[in-house]
């Protein structure tokens, strides 16, 4: 795997993903998804039950989940309230509009020819995405980056720390995938604005 | 995409000039926090994009946030900070607001 590149005459950015690869990454942006749907907004249970089920705002308070809450900070450091209104009018485009980009790197890689199972060795194909969707593709290695590195515990200036760890140690091929999203992310980022 | 709390009108006194009434109006940041899972050419490349900031700035920005912890990335009507920083946590920059001091 290189990374992307543009292609001089189209202008769209390509990059060949081997089907491990691509399996790889349908994978980690199913499970984001999963996540993004099922820790949801969360029922208020001290109201009138139909006021409740007329409100299709989203939640006040902060996720539960260290992944979520990194994805959706508190927008206010000082006020609570108002904290607590922009997330009720925000937080819920912004899960569906998160989940929507996990689910364009799904559809795309599945459309470039990664079958429903991966059965056979050494499949290799082009991926080839346009300027909105390889800017989507950017958006949501973010967010797969967020949630790896909030479960690793990613910290300033680690990488002697995870360079240390054997080969075989659950945590350091987690990192490496880390890594790796990393540095797709990055040759994205230098094709788009190449 | 709906937005936010409810507006408050900055009720301009007729006796201001244009550019106080600018001030008055202006008085919200966001605020772009440092995280160390950010790639540096991504933090730039959504500075440039969304703000539509040259790369100078943009690149200004974003090392001030490396560097510094924070930056000031934009400044405006409450209502336009909350864009603002619903739009970076869109593409997952921790960004908070607050009143200017």
């Amino acid at each position: 795997m290189s990374g992307f590149v543009r292609h001089r005459k189209s202008g769209r950015v390509i990059a060949e993903f081997s089907g491990f690869e691509a399996e790889l990454l349908r994978s980690l942006a199913g499970q984001l998804v999963e996540l993004l749907r099922n820790e949801a907004a969360e029922p208020r249970d001290d109201r009138d039950p139909f006021e409740a089920m007329m409100d299709f705002s989203g939640p006040e308070s902060a996720p539960e989940d260290p992944v979520l809450q990194r994805l959706f900070p508190t927008a206010y450091r000082d006020d609570e309230h108002a904290a607590a209104e922009f997330r009720r009018f925000t937080e819920g485009s912004l899960r569906d509009g998160k989940a929507r980009a996990a689910c364009c790197i799904i559809d795309t890689l599945e459309e470039a020819g990664l079958p429903p199972e991966l059965t056979e060795d050494g499949l290799h194909f082009d991926v080839e995405l346009d300027e909105p969707t390889a800017e989507t593709w950017l958006r949501s290695f973010t967010d797969l980056r967020l949630a790896l590195a909030t479960r690793l515990g990613i910290e300033e200036g680690d990488e002697d720390y995870w360079a240390t760890l054997p080969d075989d140690d659950p945590e350091a091929q987690a990192h490496d995938i880390y890594e790796w999203v990393g540095y797709l992310q990055e040759t994205l980022v230098q094709a788009l604005t190449d | 995409m709906g937005l936010v709390s409810a507006a408050s009108p900055v009720e301009a006194e007729p006796d201001l000039t244009p550019d106080e009434i600018t001030f008055l109006a202006k008085p919200w940041v966001t605020i772009v926090w440092n995280d160390p899972v950010n790639l540096m050419s991504y933090v730039t490349f959504v500075f440039q994009k969304y703000f539509g900031y040259d790369k100078a700035k943009a690149e200004k920005l974003m090392l001030e946030v490396h560097n510094d912890g924070r930056s000031v990335v934009s400044t405006g009507s409450r209502e336009e900070m909350e864009r603002d920083v619903q739009a970076m946590h869109e593409y997952g920059l921790w960004a908070t607001m607050e009143k200017a001091s």
